[in-house]
């Protein structure tokens, strides 16, 4: 082992072997024998490039103050970072949001029961969520569907048959499926937790219909969801106090999740690509420096003939 | 006779026990580092898992 670590170091494998680099650059560069007006020409191109580039980035980056509708802030979520998980109890408690509130109107036709198993509930817990729901199954013998009590492989049942129900309920507007609502809405849980404590009486100007509510993260400022989470809006069953904006974060957290299960799996490769690949990225530089010795330390030796 | 020659002599000289060597420690390599990496996972992430806060649900 001493050996070998020697044999490496020995080798110059961490030595900087900048001027070599230089040199080859010098020697074989083919942009040595550009005329000057070529030269500028892409010097210019590249000028230009790079700062287009950074025009485009700062654009992006900018406050958008033109916008009509209010960008939400940036959050600092405990899930927020390379190697970071879902916060599992932050999950449950967003459940139960999910559970008293939003469910009143919202459907979550993607995420099973099952799914839960693991996550946020055992197997027992989240049967018993599951029995709870009364699911439409069928057709028996006689071709009639029945009303069962769900089971783990159920999906989640919504409030309403279908579209146009959940519209006329709730003034023509349609309340959204929340299964993938993180993924699908600009600024993801930041938007979600923004929206959810985001209500504001209307400024001056801004004129309301029937049964719109005013809210600036909401594209257009006007939503026809009435805010739904207050401080102690509901309990929780393992006592944390019920703030609004604890109840905003929670079913966040939720959302996040149901819109990407596969998220602490994730996180968790993440760490074994960075390792395996910084090993794979040493192999290969060593294997490189190697095979590649014999070559750079030749010698070329020129002789005229004598005649 | 040092320790690399008595590993060179019992362990890659011969096709056979060098090909067993490869796969024996393919698969320890691959136990240990995934162990390692979940380590370091639930390490950091500790008291955020299911596994963490499962008890508090289970009698």
């Amino acid at each position: 082992m001493a050996a070998s670590v020697g044999r490496i170091c020995g080798a110059g494998l961490f030595k900087s072997n900048k001027t070599n680099c230089l040199r080859q650059i010098k020697s074989f560069s083919t942009t040595r024998e550009w005329t000057t007006g070529k030269k500028t020409l892409f010097g210019s191109l590249g000028v230009l490039a790079g700062g287009a580039g950074v025009l485009i980035y700062a654009l992006d980056k900018s406050v958008r103050a033109s916008d009509l509708e209010l960008h939400p802030p940036e959050n600092p979520w405990s899930h927020s970072g390379w190697f970071k998980s879902l916060d599992h109890a932050s999950i449950r408690r967003g459940y139960e949001v999910y559970k008293q509130v939003c469910a009143a109107c919202h459907s979550l036709r993607f995420i099973a029961y099952r799914n839960l198993v693991g996550v946020s509930h055992t197997e027992d817990e989240a049967k018993a969520e599951a029995e709870e729901q009364m699911i439409t199954d069928g057709p028996d013998e006689s071709g009639n569907m029945f009303q069962r009590p769900g089971k783990l492989s159920d999906y989640v049942p919504g409030p309403y048959a279908n579209e146009e129900a959940a519209r006329a309920a709730n003034n023509g507007a349609f309340p959204p499926d929340l299964s993938y609502i993180v993924l699908a809405r600009h600024g993801g849980e930041d938007y979600i937790f923004s929206l959810l404590t985001g209500y504001y009486d209307a400024p001056a100007g801004v004129i309301l219909r029937e049964g719109q509510f005013f809210n600036p993260y909401f594209p257009g400022g006007a939503i026809s969801m009435a805010q739904a989470l207050y401080n102690e809006a509901i309990e929780y069953s393992d006592g944390t106090p019920a703030t609004a904006s604890q109840l905003a974060k929670d079913v966040a957290t939720f959302l996040k999740w149901t819109s990407e299960p596969e998220f602490d799996d994730r996180q968790r490769l993440l760490i074994k690509v960075i390792g395996i690949s910084t090993i794979l990225l040493a192999i290969t530089y060593y294997a490189k420096r190697f095979k590649w010795s014999s070559l750079k330390t030749r010698k070329i030796e020129f002789r005229p003939k004598n005649k | 006779m040092s320790l690399s020659k008595t590993i060179y002599n019992t362990l890659f000289k011969r096709s056979s026990t060098f090909a067993l060597t490869c796969v024996v420690s393919a698969f320890v390599f691959e136990r240990g580092f995934n162990l390692g990496c979940d380590t370091f996972f639930e390490t950091i992430n500790k008291g955020k898992l299911w596994q963490d806060i499962k008890d508090n649900y289970t009698q």
